[in-house]
This record gives structure tokens, sequence and C-alpha cells, in this order.
């Protein structure tokens, strides 16, 4: 890469570079847990600086504290070696701090340029002069490289041009540092690599930027220097020359990770779920599913690589029973099944790890007990003459918890009080415990921690070895590559390739994912 | 190249919408000059009759515009009104002081916002039940406190504005009003440039829309709110006070008569814009003077009947038959802080 000369060079000149701001000693609870526990870390100026952690390490809780949406219980703030106290972002942003939230941050049905007054308003007179602004906005454009369509409304652009406006945004205020929360979470692996390049830019003239993120590869590619927290603490600070990969993952999770799934070759079988010419319209008559035919075997992964929202989650659906779909022939073992209502798709052995776990894969008001048997209470032994038999499914869910690691207090503990990652045990628990031939795994491991994570990959191997077939649908590439044994690729509704994981590369994959068909 | 598609679809779509427009304006002033030809006076009366009509609803749905652009849900119009045509009217019979009415009048509507706003924004109460809180007092307090028999020593006059007034047809419909409703108009024209053109209308409409990121970039979430709200309350009080001051001259109990759900209605159909909205009155208005006119020509079907058109129309647009139109996304939703 051409920027390794340019890293060891910054490294050469850390010691010289000046401190921009500190937060010293920083503590922030929230009611029953502490996000941030004596957490102290400096920017210095011109750097990246990335903040690394699982989910709930605290990342995003400190830079909001720095970026005045919540205030800290202990711990102080310097910018440029002053005290600097930040009760709203109003004040953040006078002090030259903006933030690119992980959700965008962007009113949907205002334009670029709407967007980029809103809250800086430039006024001529009682009223707003959108000239001036609109030139404002066309020279930080050009001068960055980042063009836009200044008139261009923001719900009709692609995310990674949103993300585009939301870095503009705060240009547009003369930021001089930037908080990036996840800001790749949303791109291609090309817009990944673009969004670098506009990091670095911006780090050339002297913008200075924290990267909050917890994918270890990015961190290496982009960072000068690395934060390392866990569970609210930090735990490390190193630079991508010290360190690695493995070096990064253990300093993150507490202690070693495997992060390559082990795995024997694939022992196919025949196929068990079988899709032809899929095509769904969503309500606007637009095509979400394209013409889509794939096969599942048994015994293999088929994994979905394909950024957010190109028609993943109205495809899982479709096969899943949950959506009516406009034409096209599913089949289950060599069976038709024709819009079929979920309950017989479970009953023909599906298993569906959903992928909104809160929203379609528990009750969040239900005591696991009741969340274990969703799918099977109507059936011997849960129950009999329609009378449900409450130890049958307390005996079942002490079980499932056992063998699926779920920790909770108790089998009745409601749904809702366990963390992400038991709740997605919980969940695979109760799917993978029926006789099942086919798992459909939409997002699997999204906002899990890295234990959970190594569960359910193992989990899904597992299954696999037993002669199931797997259909996972991610947007995280790496899980695609490390999980499946073939790789198909979704843009726009379509299946534009299904590649041989062992064959294919990430940059090909990545490609793929944004549309790119090579010849 | 997306971007390109989706720019032009958008200038297609545009000139159509104004072709459509054009189209219909010249249908309008043709069909009315054909009227004036035939019977000059009962033109001029039905498009006078269109516009006493239009006034109240025209400011009623300025106050829903208001509140429902900077996310707050107002079903209380009606009740703003009704208070505030009788607490104008009282004044008027106590003092006599027509101005004083009249500010007496915008100044409880503002008030009743404020109750509005306290309890969305402050108790975060459910909208819909806190307008509601408002309709019922509002028709319990005033009835109560109703005597008939009181007198006034008049209502709001016409002002002829000079030779405008003189110009045939146009000048006596639209140049020789009572003081509100020159009010209503300015405030159309005055509505559309705040909300659209200055920064206060910027930061309404996003704190409308997606109140969080305005809180993020520094805008103060429920100050915009709340002074929004008062500012409907006004337009409101103002609709109230049109009502006793100008149009009736009295007060009766229950006298709204449904009018502020009716400027829901015109909101609704008039897509959250000030213009549109005043047209979308002006269209009930019409539809009412026709409906006056239907009774006094002796139509053979029973009065009732006809004067349900303006309440079918409310429940055609409301319902959704008129166009899509999309409130802001925000509406309804109390704004927390994290």
């Amino acid at each position: 890469m051409d920027n390794t000369y340019s890293k060891t060079a910054d490294a050469l000149m850390d010691t010289d570079k000046s401190v921009i701001l500190e937060a010293k000693h920083i503590y922030k609870t929230f009611p029953g847990t502490v996000a941030n526990d004596d957490v102290s870390l400096e920017l210095r100026k011109g750097e990246v600086l990335a903040l690394l952690g699982e989910n709930g390490a605290g990342k995003s809780t400190l830079m909001n504290v720095i970026y005045g949406l919540y205030t800290q219980d202990k711990g102080e703030i310097f910018l440029n070696g002053e005290p600097y106290a930040i009760d709203n972002p109003h004040d953040a942003i006078n002090a030259g701090i903006g933030m690119v939230h992980q959700h965008f941050m962007l009113v949907p049905v205002f334009s670029v340029l709407e967007n980029m007054m809103l809250g800086a308003e430039t006024t001529k007179g009682p009223f707003l002069n959108k000239k001036a602004a609109e030139a404002k906005l066309r020279d930080l454009s050009e001068s960055f490289g980042l063009e836009i369509d200044p008139h261009a409304i923001i719900e009709e652009l692609p995310v990674g041009l949103q993300q585009r406006v939301e870095i503009l945004k705060a240009l547009y205020r003369d930021v001089e540092i930037l908080i990036l929360d996840e800001p790749t979470a949303v791109l291609t692996p090309q817009e990944t690599e673009e969004l670098f390049k506009i990091m670095r830019r911006l780090t050339e003239r002297g913008v200075s930027i924290v990267f909050i993120t917890h994918k270890l590869k990015e961190v290496l590619a982009v960072a000068d220097r690395i934060i390392i927290m866990r569970r609210g603490k930090v735990v490390g600070t190193t630079t991508p020359a010290e360190t690695d990969e493995h070096g990064l993952a253990s300093m993150m999770v507490g202690r070693e990770v495997i992060l390559e799934v082990e795995k024997a070759p694939a022992q196919v079988g025949k196929v068990v779920l079988e899709i032809e010419h899929l095509n769904i319209h969503d309500n606007n008559q637009m095509h979400s599913v394209r013409d889509i035919s794939l096969s599942v075997r048994a015994g293999e992964v088929l994994g979905i690589a394909g950024v957010q929202g190109n028609g993943q989650s109205e495809f899982v659906e479709a096969i899943t029973g949950l959506r009516r779909y406009n034409s096209g022939e599913i089949r289950i073992d060599g069976k038709r099944m024709p819009q079929e209502k979920p309950r017989t798709l479970v009953e023909h052995g599906m298993a569906h790890i959903p992928e909104d776990r809160q929203k379609h894969g528990l009750v969040l008001q239900y005591p696991l007990t009741s969340n274990f048997v969703l799918c099977t209470y109507y059936r011997e032994p849960f129950s009999r003459h329609g009378i449900l038999n409450e130890n049958e499914i307390l005996r079942n869910a002490e079980e499932l918890m056992e063998r699926f690691d779920v920790r909770a207090p108790s089998p009745v503990t409601v749904a809702g009080d366990l963390s992400g990652g038991n709740q997605q045990k919980v969940i695979v628990g109760r799917e993978l415990s029926r006789e099942v031939s086919l798992v459909i795994a939409n997002q699997p491991t999204r906002g899990l921690d890295v234990g959970s994570i190594e569960y359910i990959h193992k989990t899904l191997i597992e299954m696999r070895d037993a002669g199931v077939g797997v259909l996972l649908v991610s947007s995280e590439l790496d899980e695609i590559m490390s999980i499946s044994d073939r790789i198909a690729v979704i843009y726009r509704g379509e299946i534009l390739a299904v590649l041989d994981a062992a064959e294919a590369s990430r940059e090909e994959i990545g490609l793929l994912m944004a549309g790119h068909i090579s010849e | 190249m997306i971007s390109k598609t989706v720019d032009k679809k958008r200038e297609l779509s545009i000139n159509w919408k104004l072709l459509r427009q054009v189209i219909l304006g010249l249908v309008i002033v043709a069909a009315i000059l054909f009227f004036n030809a035939r019977s000059p006076e009962k033109t001029s009366a039905v498009l006078s009759s269109t516009l006493r009509y239009a006034v109240p609803l025209i400011l009623g749905a300025l106050c829903g515009i208001f509140c429902e652009r900077a996310g707050i849900v107002n079903i209380g119009i009606e009740g703003q009104m009704l208070f505030s045509a009788f607490l104008s009217y009282m004044t008027n019979v106590w003092t006599g002081n027509l101005l004083l009415s009249l500010l007496v009048g915008m100044l409880t509507g503002a008030v009743l916002g404020l109750f509005l706003a306290f309890l969305s924004i402050k108790l975060k109460l459910n909208q819909t039940i806190g307008g509601t809180v408002i309709n019922i007092l509002a028709t319990g307090i005033t009835g109560y406190f109703y005597q008939t028999g009181l007198t006034t020593q008049g209502k709001l006059w016409n002002i002829p504005l000079g030779p405008l007034a003189k110009i045939p047809l146009i000048g006596p419909v639209l140049f020789n009003n009572p003081p509100i409703t020159y009010i209503a108009i300015l405030l159309v024209i005055f509505s559309q440039v705040l909300l659209f053109h200055t920064r206060w209308g910027l930061r309404t409409r996003a704190v409308g829309e997606h109140p969080r990121a305005a809180d993020t970039l520094g805008v103060d979430v429920f100050k915009i709110r709340y002074w929004n709200v008062i500012i409907g309350g006004v337009m409101a009080g103002l609709a109230g006070s049109f009502l006793t001051l100008e149009g009736v001259g009295m007060f009766e109990r229950g006298m709204t008569n449904g009018r502020g759900f009716i400027a829901l209605a015109v909101m609704i159909f008039g897509k959250w814009n000030p213009i549109s909205s005043a047209l979308a009155a002006l269209f009930f208005g019409f539809a009412n003077a026709m409906q006056i006119q239907l009774q006094f020509m002796g139509i053979q079907i029973p009065h009732q009947f006809v004067g349900m058109i303006p309440y079918l129309l409310t429940i055609i647009v409301v319902s959704g038959f008129v166009g899509r139109s999309r409130a802001p996304a925000a509406e309804g939703i109390p704004y927390e802080k994290e």
C-alpha cells in the first residue's frame, strides 16, 4: 500500500505533534452499567486515532461526552491545553469538534444544502442566504475532492454519499476535530477505501480524526495510533507498527481469540433449498428482488454478501414465509412451497435466525421458557389437547440454556433483560434444537461481542457438518468469507455472481458488492 | 448516473405539476368570468362568501402547520378557536374596544398553545389526548359561562383599500374586507416565507422531521417546538376572533362547528404548506358558498344533505383520496434528550 511510507514518517513525527484534545479520568455511568470507568485519552493534531473495542465497550459513550451529548459524572476535558466545558453539541461545534454518528443525523427530506445550513445558517437580513451557503459548499467539495450535488434530496442518495454529506457537514462548520463513529458499517470495501483516502486528505489539512470501530483490519490500515477499550476502560495504546490483528483482538476481548473459523471441507449432499426466478416488488412497484435463482445443498454454507439494503431482507422474508413474492418458485427438499405460512416451513425443517432479533426473533416481554417453544408450543410434549405442559416447557428451557450456553439468572427471566449475545443464543437454541434440514441465518452476529460471534459461527459450522444446509446472509464480508463454502453476491436485488469461497478474493467480492461485474 | 436519472424525474414531475396547476387556474378564471358575465351579483356574492368562509380555515390551518411542522400534533385547534371566540366576544361586550377584543383573542390562543406545548413537550402526554383536553375544556367552559342576551356595540367593519376596491369583480371581493381577512392573507405569505426562507423555518422543519439531527447541530428542539405551538395558537386565536368580531358578530355555543377539524383537513390537503393550504381553504369555502347558493335556488334535496358538503369533503381529504401527502416524520413523538 502506498500509505506505508507516510505512516512511518508520521510515527517518527509523533512526539512533535501537539496534543489538541485531552480527556482525563472520565467516568460516566448509566443505570446498571458503568460505561466509562476512568478513561483518559489524548488526540494529537493531524492524526487518525482509532478507538477500538467491542460493542458496549464504551467508545461511543466517550465520544458523546466529548461532543456534549452526554455529561460526564467525573473527569475533565482539555482543548489545546485549556479546560473546556461542554454542555451540548453547540459548544462542541463552536470548539471545532464535529461528529459523524453511526446513524446519520441528516434530515431525509431536506436537500444536501439545507442539511449543511441547519444550525449554521448564513443569512441576508432575515432570510437564508442559500447562494452563499451553496458557494461555500462547492468550495469545500472542490478543495477536499468530495463531489456532491447540493440540491439532491438526502433520502434519494445512496448511503455512501449520505456519509459524504455528513463529513461535509462537519467541514462546513470548520471542524478541527472529527469524530467518526463506526463509519464503515454501511460501506462496501471500495467505499471504505475511498473513505480512508478522504480521512488522509483531511489529516493532511491538519484535521485530527477519532475513528471509532471494532474492525481490526481497518484500524491497521488507517490509524496512526490505536486506543483499545474494554468494558468501559482503556486497556491499551499501541500503533499499527507494533501490533497485528491477533494482538489487537486479544487486547480487545481480553483473551486469545481464534480469528479464523476452523472447518473441514464440506461434505455436500442433496439440494435442500431451491429458489427459481424469485421476484419481489416492493410498495413502489420497484423490484426489491429481481430474478434470483439459488440452491443450497445439505452440508454446505451458502453465504450471501452485499451491502445492507440491497434486497437481502425482502429475499429472506420471502423464503421464510413472512412476505409474499410476485413470481418464482421455492422448493424445500424438492417439494414446492408456494407462499407457505411460516409454520408449514418450520414443520418442513426450516430454521430461521432473523435479522432483527428483538423484533422478529423473540417476544421480549416473555420469559425464556416461552421463547424457547415459540415454534413448537402446540405440539407434544409441550402441549396436550390444547393445554400447555408447563413442566415440560421449563425442563426444555433448562436443557437448552445448558446446551447453548445461555447466561441468564433463571429460565423465567424475560428475554428483554438479556444481553444481545444471550438473546441470540436463545434464538439459536430454539431454532437449532429442532429437527432441521435448512438454516436461514440473517445477520446472525450483528452487534454481538466476539465471544458470542465465535460461538454462533462454531454452531453454524457444526450444523453444516451434521448435513444441514445453511444460508447465511451478512453484510460483514469477513463473516461471509470465513464461514461460507460458496458466496453469492447480491446487488440491488440481483445475484451478480456465485463464487467458490476458497477461490474468491475480498477485492473481487467487494467490487461485486458495489455492482461492478468483471469481464 | 443514478442521481442524474433521479434529477430528470424530479424536473419532469415538477413540469407536469406546474402544467396541471396552470390549466386548473385558467379553468377557474374562465369559469368565474363566464358566471360573472351571466350574473355579476351572484358571482361576486359567491366569491365573497367563499373568502369569508375560508378565512377561519386558513388561520386554523396555519395553526396546524406551525405545530405539525415542528412535530407537535394539534387537534385542539377547534377548542382554541372556540375559547378565543368566546373571550374576544366577552371583551367586546365589556369594553366595546374591538382592538382589545382582537388582542384578547390572540392571547387566548397563545395561552392555549402554551398549554398544549407544556402537555406534549414537558409532560410528554399523548398529543392527541392533549388536544382533546383543550377541545372538551373549551366546549364545557364557554358553554357554562355564556349567557344569552348580551349585546355588543358592533363588529369589525370593511376597510376598502382605495382605488383597488373599485376594480370590477376583484375589487369588492378582495380589497373591501374587514381587517382580520387582510391579516389572514398577509399571514399566509408571511408563513410561507418564514417556513421556507428563514433560519427559523429551516430549524422548525428540521425539528419536525428529525429532532435528533437538529439537536446534534446545536438547535434547541424544545424552544423551537414551544414557540411554534404558541405562534400557531395565535393563529387559531385570530380565527376565533374572526368568528365573533368579524364574521357573525356574536357568540353562540359551539359556534366553531367543526371548523378546527376542517382546518386540519385543509392543512393535509395543502400538504403542510401555507399557500397550498390557503388555496385548499378557498376550495372548501367555495364548496360552502355553493351549498348556500343551492339552498337558495330551492333544489329539491333536503338542506341537511347539501349542508353536509364541506364535511364530506373533509372526510374524503382526510381519508387520503386526494393525492399522497406526507406528514412531518417526527410528528406526535415526544422528543427525549439522551
